[in-house]
């Protein structure tokens, strides 16, 4: 059975890849690679795996699991600049992308030991685009 | 790393649920309110999900302002503001369902796909359409 979370966590970032020109970079990541950043939103969706607990009635305590999205992902980075202030983000390029599978690595080492499994991260960026990552 | 994408669209048409070969009777029965004489319309939203690789140089895994401009070419300005059963070619003789119009989205969109997003485009996963807040059709091209 799987249970989901929801948070929100407002960042800013700005895409662009030190490697490519100006004109490489507008191409391929339009507004978004404007030099003084811009902001967004988040919704961040965590989907856990697992059974029901026949004596709690849960899968896993949702508490816990918004402590560990607090703590691995709202706290590091709400009201930051992700580029700045958020490593790996000062050398990978903030994508939806690229932040949905770090938001999966930070989370996933928390589920190691069981007894539920990461099943999907799911990124919203806008309420129009989403990027979803269920592991490699 | 694989990931899927998924983004939203936006258009607005009007459109009547009738099969010409039907009696009234039958078309009532069938579409309900969908077959009133003048038609209705509905602010519909298509979501558009891919999925692929993300490129390391780049850490996209679609380019979206070439799926925007795809989606734009190929489905917003077929539809948009358009009285589907007379202005859009393929509801003349079919009743534009949204089961229908999800088909026809893709196909029009597999049409052009690789041509629009490159050799590396990433592969179509669904195409959902939502015709009014309660009611949406999802059509899974890959699991």
């Amino acid at each position: 059975m799987l249970i989901t979370r929801r948070v929100e966590f407002s960042s800013s970032h700005v895409c662009r890849n030190p490697l490519l020109s100006d004109e490489e970079n507008v191409r391929l990541y339009g507004p978004a690679a404007n030099v003084n950043g811009h902001g967004h939103n988040y919704v961040l969706e965590v989907t856990l795996a697992g059974d029901v607990d026949p004596v709690t009635g849960m899968i896993y305590d949702l508490k816990d699991l918004k402590d560990v999205m607090m703590e691995e992902v709202v706290d590091p980075m709400d009201h930051r600049h992700l580029n700045y202030e958020v490593p790996p983000f000062d050398k990978v390029v903030p994508t939806t992308e690229n932040l949905t599978v770090e938001i999966w690595n930070r989370l996933d080492k928390r589920f190691q030991a069981g007894p539920v499994r990461l099943h999907t991260v799911r990124l919203f960026e806008t309420e129009d685009t989403s990027v979803e990552y269920q592991g490699a | 790393m694989t990931v899927r994408l998924t983004r939203n669209y936006r258009f607005v048409a009007s459109h009547r649920l009738h099969l010409e070969h039907l009696t009234p009777e039958e078309n009532q029965n069938l579409f309900g309110k969908c077959n009133n004489p003048y038609g209705h319309g509905h602010n519909y939203i298509v979501s558009i999900t891919v999925r692929g690789p993300i490129e390391e140089r780049t850490g996209l895994a679609v380019s979206v302002l070439g799926l925007d401009a795809m989606v734009k070419r190929e489905v917003i300005d077929r539809y948009d503001h358009r009285y589907l059963n007379f202005d859009v070619a393929e509801f003349a003789s079919v009743p534009s369902t949204t089961e229908n119009m999800a088909f026809a989205i893709r196909d029009h969109l597999q049409a052009n796909w690789t041509t629009a997003l490159g050799p590396n485009a990433p592969q179509l996963v669904d195409v959902k359409v939502q015709e009014t807040k309660r009611n949406s059709v999802t059509l899974t091209l890959i699991q």
